[in-house]
């Protein structure tokens, strides 16, 4: 058989602080990107650069037979008085552009005008290339047509806060259920590393959005959520193999199981994150410009989503597990009769704390 | 014993896979060759599976009912009710509504020293404010106030949701839309009605009709009696100054303006006159509500561009407006739409069911206007908080673009199965063409819609369902390397990789989940198909390629010593 890997052996914990300095540089790069935009714009949301969704305002997809340049498209808004529009090109449709025009004014009337006047102040500037196919025909088929448009989006600003404040409260949420049902299948400890490390991927994608002011639109956070099951996918795998070593090789230390287990998973996790990661390059590609946000947020999520089991979750989880068994075995002698029989005899590593069996242990060896 | 179980297992995957293969490209008609035909397949497809609107082009609205306008319009009628009851009763006194910080009251000031108790009475018995009606009554001095509970705020604000849903779906239904689908959106509270058009692509004259509020109104033009025109009055100012009331306008009394009817042969579309003003009884002779039908009829001796509106009234509406009519031969009458005067009749003899609403209407303006007539007035007024609308065009694009990535993503993943694992990626490359083929079967079975992010869905489902296969391979790989037997190290590798597989399965469909209840439309899609498909993978990646592999063993028997893996 053919294998990317044999055999491997790397002691991934000893790297740990490496590894989780390099996670603490990535937020805070990301971090500090949004601040400083933030700064930049006093006021405004350029932390992040939001789509209509979450922002409100209007966006017009225009497709022409003849498509002007960008110039003369942005003199033909500005003659209508749109002075605030962006033209922004699509990538793998030279013959179409967005139109995207800011929200207007503040509250109730100005949003409800700004809803039903985007569209049509839009056409009436479009107009000057000519004039637009009817509603039920399509571009090619009208000889006399010079555009058409062919999508709109517009939202309101009370609906793209309804959706923002809605999408942050589904992402906690799902981390919570995650956090649940891994304490539920393993430890409570487990679950709070897997949610950690998720959370983790999560800012960091963002980072990349707020750096590279790629548009946070509704799609992003579907594909953060992806993000959420696929990376705690990764790290159940890494979990699941403690478990299983944990019962095989009780007299191991938890630090060389989890080392193992990290290995043992490694073949695995390569393969099939490299897989996942050939589908969402094909999205990237080939999904084309309405679906570009999405794909970008599961490329890089992807990424770190593989990273970050092996860097974040296993040894924020080691970590945890050691604090709590040192915590029981200093209650344990300062208890006048150490139980001897739910001692664990340690070996292996000397960089281990030595495991007591207590209710806890024995519940996580459990399959 | 082996073997029959082996048959088993096949038969039962055989039978799902046609299905499969039925519910995604089978006829929904009587089948025929054609259907067997490349081109009768792709029919077939289109036809079967439910697009969204993202995909198939059309226009999605998310409107706000405007409760707090309605709850404001029913204290100040209240408040109008209130005075006109008290001064029947013979109490002389002023009556405000007063809304403000969420709170909706009625105030009535009586006249020093009256007696309080008795007005209470008076207004309770003739003005729906009492404490069964949600308003909570209190009084200092000489002031009566009702003040309406928060609980009966919500009540009325959702009925008034609902109803304007009904309205607004009455409408639709009448314009002839094909396919529409309107239900309430977001949480209740939030009051927000989410309406989905497919095919529709300028969405701007079915706005401009669900907006229409088409309140009506037949009034008594206070005026003096006919031979003498109908009294008008150049500016508001001078219409209050000729009621003598100190420059404020009487409970029951109103000042509206009137749109003087334009000459039909006068082709000048845009030349309208100034409004004049007149002065208007309240309350109404008899409202909208009281109307039987409504219809757009040119008008006569009129143009292209002059329709007007004839209504009939229902039986209880045309005694009270027949009854009116005679006891008012010789006045005035106007009809009023949404607080505006359209046109004044003078009252020649005695009326009972019928009128008309003329004013120089399009025909469209004026089939709209009898349309929204006819299907009730909306309660409160309604505005739009998010428009979307899909040309075909565009939609046909995402698919091209979406269907591309995924055979590209599929492509490279079977390849390097093949590669990597040889034989055994045979296996793993059937499990995932039966896994696409029955997750678009379970969208389709369960009337899920395919949108966009929906696509997206599939393609990341190919990556989840392969990882499956990985877990189980890798695991049958070490098994063989620690020395076990081909049987034993398949046994124990399905064993050992099926509780990993749960475990990631199901926090996946747990995050999706919540997309799913909280997610609207696209992103709903895209919750659907990868539940599906997650769900799916079991069956394919797990049941079916054991049964491959029991397969293999069973014809190569139990000493086997190498698996192509």
């Amino acid at each position: 058989m053919f294998q990317i890997l044999k055999d491997v052996r790397v002691d991934w914990l000893a790297h740990r602080r490496w590894l989780i300095a390099i996670s603490i540089a990535l937020l805070l790069g990301g971090l500090g990107s949004a601040i400083y935009r933030q700064w930049q714009q006093p006021g405004g949301t350029q932390a992040f650069n939001l789509g209509v969704d979450f922002k409100g305002g209007t966006v017009v997809t225009i497709r022409f037979k003849n498509r002007p340049s960008d110039d003369a498209i942005r003199s033909a808004l500005v003659s209508q008085g749109i002075n605030d529009a962006v033209v922004q090109p699509v990538t793998d449709r030279t013959d179409t552009v967005l139109i995207k025009l800011p929200l207007e004014g503040e509250g109730g009337e100005e949003t409800q005008a700004q809803v039903d006047a985007g569209r049509s102040r839009v056409r009436a500037a479009i107009n000057t290339f000519g004039p637009e196919a009817g509603p039920e025909v399509d571009l090619a088929a009208d000889p006399n047509a010079a555009y058409k448009i062919v999508g709109t989006d517009a939202v309101g600003a009370v609906a793209g806060e309804q959706l923002r404040n809605k999408a942050v409260a589904v992402t906690l949420a799902a981390l919570v259920g995650i956090l649940v049902y891994i304490a539920f299948r393993f430890e409570w400890t487990y679950g709070a590393a897997a949610v950690i490390s998720v959370f983790h991927d999560v800012l960091v994608t963002l980072g990349f959005f707020s750096l590279f002011q790629w548009e946070v639109n509704l799609t992003v956070i579907a594909a953060l959520l992806t993000l959420v099951g696929f990376s705690v996918n990764d790290t159940i795998v890494v979990f699941d193999r403690i478990r299983e070593n944990r019962k095989l090789h009780r007299r191991d230390s938890l630090y060389k199981i989890t080392n193992d287990a990290i290995n043992q998973t490694l073949s695995r996790t390569v393969i099939t994150n490299g897989l996942v990661f050939l589908s969402v390059l094909a999205l990237v590609l080939f999904g084309g410009d309405v679906l570009r946000p999405f794909s970008l947020a599961l490329f890089v999520g992807v990424i770190f989503g593989t990273y970050s089991s092996i860097a974040i979750a296993a040894p924020i989880m080691v970590w945890w597990e050691q604090r709590l068994e040192a915590a029981q075995r200093a209650l344990l002698a300062t208890s006048a009769r150490p139980v001897r029989t739910n001692m664990r005899v340690n070996s292996g590593s000397e960089k281990t704390i030595p495991t007591v069996a207590g209710k806890r242990s024995q519940r996580a060896g459990q399959g | 014993m082996k073997k029959k179980n082996l048959l088993q297992r096949f038969i039962i995957i055989v039978i799902v896979t046609v299905v499969g293969i039925y519910a995604v490209v089978g006829p929904r008609h009587r089948p025929t060759l054609h259907d067997l035909t490349w081109s009768g397949i792709k029919e077939n497809l289109a036809k079967n599976i439910r697009l969204g609107l993202d995909l198939k082009g059309g226009t999605h609205l998310v409107m706000r009912v405007k409760t707090e306008d309605f709850l404001k319009r029913m204290t100040e009628d209240n408040a109008v009710a209130a005075e006109n009851a008290a001064r029947e009763a013979g109490f002389e006194g002023k009556a405000r509504g007063e809304i403000g910080g969420g709170d909706y009251r009625v105030l009535y000031e009586a006249a020093a020293g009256t007696n309080v108790d008795g007005i209470k009475e008076a207004i309770e018995k003739k003005v729906e404010l009492g404490s069964n009606f949600g308003w909570s009554y209190s009084a200092s001095g000489s002031v009566l106030s009702w003040t309406l509970t928060t609980a009966a705020q919500r009540t009325l604000a959702d009925d008034a949701t609902n109803q304007a849903l009904r309205i607004i779906e009455s409408r639709i239904d009448a314009l002839g839309v094909a396919e529409p689908t309107l239900q309430t959106h977001g949480a209740q509270s939030s009051h927000q009605l989410l309406l989905q058009m497919p095919g529709v692509q300028d969405p701007e004259r079915v706005k401009g009709l669900l907006k229409g509020e088409s309140r009506l109104e037949l009034a008594h033009i206070i005026s003096p009696p006919s031979p003498a025109p109908a009294q008008t009055y150049l500016t508001r100012e001078e219409a209050i100054a000729s009621l003598n009331s100190g420059g404020t306008i009487p409970a029951n009394r109103r000042v509206l303006p009137y749109q003087e009817r334009a000459d039909p042969t006068d082709t000048a579309q845009n030349q309208t006159p100034a409004p004049k003003w007149v002065v208007v009884e309240v309350p109404p002779i008899i409202t909208g509500a009281e109307l039987r039908n409504a219809a757009a009829v040119p008008a006569l001796g009129g143009g292209v561009a002059d329709y007007q509106i004839q209504f009939s009234l229902k039986k209880a509406g045309a005694d009270k407006f027949g009854a009116w009519t005679g006891s008012h031969i010789n006045e005035y009458m106007g009809v009023v739409l949404n607080d505006e005067v359209r046109s004044i009749a003078y009252i020649k003899s005695q009326i009972f069911d019928q009128g008309e609403i003329t004013g120089r209407f399009t025909q469209q303006a004026a089939e709209d206007l009898a349309l929204t007539l006819r299907s009730g007035a909306l309660p409160a007024p309604i505005e739009y908080l998010e428009e979307r609308t899909v040309g075909p065009s565009l939609g046909q694009d995402s698919i091209r673009a979406g269907v591309r990535a995924s055979l590209v993503g599929l492509a490279l993943v079977i390849f390097f199965m093949l590669l990597y694992y040889r034989g055994s990626g045979i296996n793993a490359v059937v499990a995932l063409v039966l896994n696409m083929i029955l997750m678009v079967a379970g969208l389709i079975v369960f009337g899920a819609t395919l949108t966009l992010p929906g696509i997206a869905g599939i393609i990341l489902t190919i990556g989840m369902a392969v990882d499956s296969n990985v877990l189980i391979f890798e695991r049958i790989r070490e098994e063989i390397l620690s020395g076990k037997t081909i049987p034993s190290a398949i046994e124990h590798g399905f064993a050992r990789a099926f509780i990993t597989i749960i475990d990631t399965h199901v926090t996946t469909i747990i995050s999706s989940l919540f997309l799913f209840v909280f997610g609207t439309g696209p992103i709903r899609g895209f919750a659907v198909s990868l539940i599906i498909g997650l769900l799916v993978n079991l069956f394919s990646a797990v049941y079916v390629s054991r049964t491959i592999f029991m397969w293999i063993l069973s014809r190569k028997g139990q000493r086997i010593e190498t698996l192509s893996i």
